[in-house]
């Protein structure tokens, strides 16, 4: 056979795709949460940065997004098809079973993928392509340039509890997706020891925790600061999108 | 019964040398004509197996396990023995045969154990080479430890799993055969008889014991490396499935079966803790190079905690007969002494059948990690079974059945009395003699797979010519038949009684008449006892299930039938032989001190038996043995 | 002790199975698993019902014969214990004991309790060795090997083959098998010049058997009575990484 094929085709050449793309998708999200929790400061941070990466230039643009999407694409359906080999490899399953070393989060990688999937189209819909909500009409003042205001949208977008809710939901189970995930591509990629498995595994949970921590951060600032009142974002920008908003009942509960 | 060893001419270094120039080849063009048939795949049937395939040869290996991969040559913990004197200290190929042969209390033929001694070297560089992990030490060289009966340090291991790591080697060998379609392996596949045509070994029936198949096999050679028969005591070290059947049934077609009454006792083994017992486990005895033996000087002290016993109040019994040897005296000799503590009322544990191994003082020169390293395996495993912890305690260990030195008697080729039909490994008389010294059984096993087999069957199948007969024959018909036969007997019987009791009642039997100690009344008495046992099985006997499916109170029925035939055959060996030595200990025959006393003008010979049928007592023939390199004398190890 | 067992009876391969209950009394604390399940037939055979069939050869936990799956674990809950070597003290009297076969695809049910592990043979007849015909090694002491490598493997090579790997992860994976194998030779000089070729093919039969894929569960090590560490696992995917890339763009020697 030739063997790039007898690579992709057997389990261990799955398994490193997987982790690879992995690796990919963990390193965005780690990035993207640094970029979100600019929300924590004046507002003109977040939409400098939303504008530069907007106005990159087409190639760039669509280049990153497109390998962001096949890795996700490739990542996905590895899972699938990984997924229902080892179904086939057990057809007939214990009538007790029990568990003695298998965390939570690795058994149930397959469910949090799944969701995570939904909740990934979900969160494009929303946020990318603007489609749940129209987002469209937020103007900000960026020394005298108008741009997107991403500050003002992702507020709104979290205004929404449910919305908010199903963030947070989203992200505990990315937490548990990457507390695996994380520790098991070194294994996977055959740079783990016993030595070090143990490391790596607190290290991937810690990854878990600071993304998981940092992505819903907003969600629940967002609901703190327009339900409770507290003083957590920008008072004043708040206020006007508030204003805003009135006029775009749609957007605004 | 024809008993020419064969043992080729000229001096004890050459005569292995010049047999393997006279002896016949088959040119490698033509060893594709040949079939060989392989039963067992321990260390003796499975590097025969794989180094007969990488030959050429056609062979069909067998075995009862579902893998090669299982035979009991696994559960070999201590080391193979071998003369490459890496240590400096004076061993020799000479000395190992010196050692065996004064091991096995002069009870075993001068030109076989040398080759063995000479071949011992080979071995190791085999097993490295295939990728077994033997112990090193820190500059990268193999390491040695010494074992009992030596004073020399040659033993190779692999912790305490140095015949599991020699067994996936010849493993690993055989399997690259299998792959390469030179060897066809039956897993699952119990060899129920022995197929003769015109006198010459040519076939075996088997029973499939998936599905319970009766099949034949044809071959232009046989070679039997089926194991002891340990089991016949029904409580041993021996695997639960080992058996004497295929032997059995050997000897029965006409195949001689040499010194059954030497089998050996293992010293170091933990003590049987009630009757629920299947199986008794052995503990390396490597554990006697740091382990001082034990039991209280007093009877009354031996309900006490061991701690607390004081050191003037132990009696070291081991150091104390044998200073020069102390706690490394041979097998034979340890077992013995730990039974005599035991009938003197100073035994220890259930039933007071147990004596202390006590590693307090090697912990404290040594360190625990040391001993960890050592023997962790052994501790642990240890504590599994009886719940103690051995680094804290001492352990306990009392003798058990392990290994028998007796089987089928071979020629020099390892041909026994039926041409064609080849016996290797424990399932053969041949180089133990009585008694058979610690890592010695690892290092026979595979000199007779690896290095004395695959020369001496060419020189039998060059002069036999190639071509397996048909298994449409009638010589197979025929015996397919006697096989269906007995097994319909077995089911037809319908009693209340299972295999199983009849087999523990066996055992007990054998082990009280003729175990450790043995004399001429006992063995009467078992003589009596056993024949009534065998027919109140074939009349009382309960089999479930049908013939042709699986059926695991089949598979036992069939062996325990033949371990009540064989264990008659035992006792009377050791009735006959008014004698003891190595691990035959007649009781008439001791000294004073307990000693055993040979008779060399009656007995320097083999017994080998020659079966004549259902109704008629065997008869016995003899091989001389003769002594011309070393002189006999009184086996000391004081 | 009392127990009360639900013990899976299957007359053969092409059968169905399922769960039959039994009471056994009189088990002494003292007795292995096996020694019950002893006594349990011996019952039987005396009401003339047919013996529950197992595998079992040695009984002192190194032939790697015995299997079962007790309570949902394979070898039962004693860590680093074959079943022939766990013992019924650590049971309680009264206890409910549900006894399985191992399952996996490539480990067929033969009869009640025996599977069919012929595919880990397969794995090993294609590539599970060095090819060192007999009679052609160098002296044992040609070639120094570090006793960290020796050590190293040596804890690879004690594998027993029992399958409880395979039986315990949730994929019924064979990697921790099939790694213990690659690692034990892989590690070792002698075992250097056919280290690519070893592992793709051991991969690839292994593939081939029908085996699930692993995920980095962990079970297979925690229930493994040998205690082989998942290093090999890791070890394995390394080496085949490297033997692929060799495969592709190169030669595997």
């Amino acid at each position: 056979m030739n063997p790039f094929r007898q690579l992709l085709q057997s389990s261990l050449g799955k398994k490193y795709l997987m982790a690879l793309t992995g690796v990919v998708l963990a390193g965005f999200v780690l990035g993207h949460m640094a970029g979100n929790v600019q929300i924590f400061l004046p507002p003109e941070y977040i939409n400098t940065y939303g504008h530069k990466l907007q106005s990159l230039p087409g190639v760039a643009l669509w280049g990153i997004r497109g390998f962001l999407l096949l890795c996700l694409a490739v990542h996905v359906w590895l899972a699938f098809v990984l997924t229902i080999e080892n179904r086939l490899a057990r057809p007939l399953r214990y009538e007790a079973e029990d568990t003695v070393e298998a965390t939570i989060s690795s058994r149930a990688m397959p469910y949090t993928g799944l969701i995570l999937l939904f909740f990934i189209i979900f969160h494009i819909l929303h946020y990318t392509v603007r489609s749940v909500y129209d987002y469209s009409n937020l103007p900000y003042d960026l020394h005298g340039e108008v741009v997107h205001d991403i500050y003002a949208m992702m507020y709104l977008g979290f205004t929404h509890w449910w919305v908010s809710i199903f963030y947070i939901i989203a992200m505990s189970l990315l937490c548990m997706h990457l507390a695996h995930g994380v520790s098991s591509m070194f294994q996977t990629m055959g740079v783990r020891n016993d030595k070090w498995r143990p490391f790596l595994n607190k290290a991937a949970l810690a990854y878990g925790w600071i993304v998981y921590l940092g992505f819903i951060s907003i969600p629940i600032a967002v609901l703190l600061t327009e339900y409770g009142g507290l003083p957590i974002l920008d008072k004043e920008h708040i206020e006007a999108t508030q204003t805003l908003a009135k006029t775009l009942t749609l957007i605004h509960p | 019964m024809n008993l020419d060893a064969k043992i080729p001419e000229g001096p004890l270094a050459e005569k292995w040398d010049n047999h393997k120039f006279r002896i016949k080849l088959v040119n490698p063009a033509n060893r594709r004509k040949y079939r060989v048939i392989v039963v067992g795949s321990g260390l003796a049937g499975g590097s025969a197996a794989a180094t007969l395939g990488e030959l050429g040869y056609n062979v069909e290996c067998f075995c009862y396990q579902d893998s090669p991969r299982r035979a009991h040559s696994i559960a070999a913990q201590g080391g193979i023995n071998a003369s490459k004197n890496y240590q400096n200290d004076g061993d020799s190929a000479y000395r190992l045969f010196y050692d065996t042969i004064k091991g096995g209390d002069y009870r075993s033929r001068e030109a076989n154990v040398y080759r063995l001694a000479q071949l011992s070297g080979n071995i190791i560089d085999q097993c490295v080479a295939q990728g077994v992990p033997f112990a090193r030490e820190y500059g990268g060289l193999l390491a040695n430890r010494s074992f009992g009966g030596a004073q020399v340090s040659r033993t190779f291991y692999a912790r305490g799993q140095t015949g599991q790591q020699l067994l996936l080697g010849a493993y690993s060998a055989l399997s690259r055969q299998i792959g390469l379609g030179q060897v066809k392996m039956h897993n699952r596949h119990e060899m129920l008889d022995l197929v003769l045509v015109d006198g010459h070994a040519k076939g075996i029936v088997t029973r499939n014991l998936v599905n319970g198949r009766i099949e034949s096999w044809s071959a232009d050679a046989v070679i039997l490396a089926t194991g002891g028969y340990s089991n016949v005591f029904f409580l041993s070290t021996n695997a639960a499935g080992c058996n004497v059947t295929a032997a059995f049934r050997a000897y029965k077609q006409g195949a001689g079966f040499a010194n059954p009454c030497y089998t050996q006792i293992h010293p170091t083994c933990i003590p049987q803790a009630g009757d629920h017992q299947s199986k008794l486990t052995l503990m390396s005895e490597s554990l006697r190079n740091d382990g001082r033996v034990w039991v209280p000087k007093k009877a009354e002290d031996c309900g006490k905690d061991p701690r607390k016993i004081a050191e003037n109040e132990r009696d070291y019994y081991l150091e104390r007969k044998y200073p020069s040897f102390g706690n490394l005296a041979p097998r034979d000799i340890s077992s013995r002494s730990a039974k005599e503590a035991c009938d003197d009322g100073r035994g220890v544990g259930p039933g007071g059948r147990g004596v202390y191994l006590d590693f307090t003082d090697a912990i404290s020169r040594l360190g625990r990690s040391t001993i960890e390293e050592r023997y962790g395996n052994l501790f642990e495993m240890y504590e599994r079974i009886t719940g103690e912890n051995a680094y804290e305690r001492p352990m306990r260990i009392y003798p058990a059945l392990h290994y028998t030195m007796g089987g089928l008697w071979v020629d020099y080729n390892l041909q026994s009395t039926i041409p064609g039909c080849f016996v290797l490994g424990e399932a053969n008389y041949s180089d133990h003699g009585a008694n058979r010294l610690g890592a010695s059984a690892l290092m026979q096993g595979l000199a007779d797979g690896y290095f004395i087999i695959p020369y001496t069957i060419a020189n039998y199948l060059a002069e036999a010519g190639a071509g397996a007969p048909s298994t449409e024959a009638r010589e197979f018909k025929e015996t397919e038949s006697r096989v269906e036969e007995k097994l319909g007997l077995l089911l037809g019987i319908n009693g209340k009684r299972s295999a199983r009791s009849f087999h523990m009642e066996l055992g007990k039997i054998v082990w009280e008449h003729c175990g450790m100690g043995r004399n001429a009344a006992g063995l009467q008495k078992a003589l009596e006892l056993i024949p009534d046992l065998k027919e109140e099985f074939w009349s009382n006997l309960k089999v479930t299930g049908k013939d042709e499916e699986l059926n695991i109170e089949l598979e036992r029925a069939g062996r325990v039938a033949d371990f009540l035939e064989f264990g008659e055959l035992l006792v009377r060996d050791a009735l006959d032989r008014d004698e003891s030595c190595g691990g035959h200990f007649r009781e008439e025959h001791q000294t004073e001190e307990g000693e055993a006393i040979r008779n060399d003008e009656k007995f320097t010979n083999v017994s080998v038996w020659e079966y004549q049928g259902e109704k008629a007592p065997p008869v016995k023939h003899k091989e001389e043995l003769k002594f011309e390199n070393v002189s006999l004398s009184v086996r000391s190890y004081k | 002790m009392k127990l009360k067992l639900k013990i899976w009876r299957q007359k053969s391969v092409e059968m169905e199975g399922s769960l039959v209950d039994y009471q056994l009394a009189d088990v002494s604390p003292d007795s292995s698993f096996l020694e019950m399940l002893d006594l349990l037939n011996e019952q039987m055979i005396s009401e003339g019902e047919e013996p529950v069939a197992f595998d079992h050869d040695c009984r002192e936990g190194i032939c790697g014969t015995c299997s079962l799956t007790i309570n949902g674990i394979p070898h039962g809950p004693q860590k680093a214990t074959t079943t022939c070597q766990l013992h019924m003290r650590h049971f309680r009297d009264g206890e409910t004991i549900v006894i399985e076969p191992f399952r996996a695809r490539p480990f067929p049910v033969i009869s009640d309790l025996i599977v069919d592990r012929a595919a880990f043979d397969g794995i090993v007849q294609i590539g599970g060795f060095i090819t060192a015909r007999t009679g052609s090694a160098p002296d044992g002491n040609a070639i120094p090997i570090s006793k960290g490598v020796a050590d190293k493997s040596m804890d690879a090579a004690a594998c027993i083959g029992c399958g409880a790997c395979v039986a315990a992860c949730k994929n019924a994976s064979a990697m921790l098998f099939v790694g213990a194998k690659v690692a034990h030779l892989n590690l070792l000089p002698q075992g250097a010049a056919e280290k690519d070729r070893r592992v793709l093919s051991m991969v690839s039969q292994m593939d081939r058997a029908g085996f699930g894929n692993c995920t980095n569960f962990g079970e297979c090590s925690a229930v493994c009575p040998k205690e082989i560490p998942l290093d090999v696992i890791a070890k394995m995917n390394r080496d085949y990484a490297t033997a692929s890339l060799k495969n592709i763009f190169s030669q595997v020697g």
